[in-house]
């Protein structure tokens, strides 16, 4: 595996969008009517139902004791930012997929899978429990795994790519 | 298994989602800066009705439905990790690190602070 040169890395940088969900710095995207907006509303419920039914499943098999390190919701939110660096370097510099493929898996799936709102809510839980110093680890440790996995995804996927392209 | 429960968080979940994705647009349109205001908003939004669903339940004035319904389904799919760390990365990788760090730093505390302020509230107002 070869590094890629730098003029092709820096087009590559600048071709991901930083927004996953809208990246209106493309003028089409913009202007969107409502009737073009259609579709994408209908695959994001779709996705989001998808992504939020696979987190309650994961929340019926491993259930987290009151108290306990929320390890289930540690994970799917690790996953989930694992999954969508690779996916979005693959759908910006490999996959020329239909365009409602992104809003589904990007939008939807995954954002409805991973969770800011239940993170928040067990740090307050755990405090609130009396289990400060459990609940500032998992502060951390969430956030630190979930950087370092849409961080390591994007990468290997970008020098897996490249390797293959070359 | 009990349908009822996954048909109330897969409702939740059908409104979340795209109420995640028209905000995030209405917001991105209005703003030419490279501070990911759309996520950052559900999100903080997202803590704060979740504090509040939350509390009431503890409080006994909403039943377990309404945590599903409202909590797992509705405020699980408004709100994202997984966009909230894609936006870090790039703003990291685009030399935009001073906005990556300001990312994190305010999601982390506006989100527990609006998850606090819900929960208080509700408690206040319920019990």
């Amino acid at each position: 595996m070869t590094a890629p040169e730098p003029e092709v890395a820096a087009a590559r940088m600048t071709a991901e969008p930083t927004d996953p969900d809208v990246d209106l710095h493309v003028p089409a995207q913009r202007r969107q009517s409502w009737r073009a907006q259609g579709p994408i509303v209908a695959v994001v419920a779709l996705g989001g139902a998808i992504g939020a039914s696979v987190r309650y499943g994961a929340g019926l098999l491993w259930p987290t004791a009151s108290g306990a390190f929320p390890w289930t919701t540690l994970w799917v939110n690790v996953v989930g930012c694992a999954v969508i660096g690779a996916f979005m370097v693959l759908i910006t510099d490999v996959w020329a997929a239909h365009r409602l493929v992104r809003p589904f898996f990007g939008t939807g799936v995954l954002g409805g899978f991973t969770t800011f709102s239940t993170y928040a809510l067990d740090i307050q839980r755990l405090v609130d429990g009396g289990h400060p110093r459990t609940g500032l680890a998992y502060l951390a440790a969430t956030l630190c795994a979930a950087l370092a996995a849409v961080w390591l995804a994007a990468t290997v996927t970008r020098r897996l790519v490249a390797g293959r392209q070359r | 298994m009990n349908w009822l429960d996954w048909l109330l968080v897969i409702i939740g979940a059908m409104v979340g989602a795209p109420l995640r994705y028209l905000t995030d647009r209405a917001i991105q349109k209005r703003h030419d800066t490279v501070f990911p205001w759309g996520t950052f908003t559900v999100n903080v939004c997202g803590c704060l009705i979740l504090g509040l669903v939350t509390g009431a339940t503890a409080a006994g004035a909403a039943s377990p439905h309404v945590q599903l319904l409202l909590g797992t389904g509705l405020c699980g799919a408004l709100t994202t990790y997984s966009t909230f760390s894609y936006e870090t990365l790039r703003l990291t990788e685009n030399g935009a690190g001073f906005f990556a760090t300001a990312n994190v730093a305010a999601s982390v505390v506006a989100g527990l602070g609006s998850a606090f302020i819900g929960v208080t509230l509700a408690e206040a107002l319920f019990r």
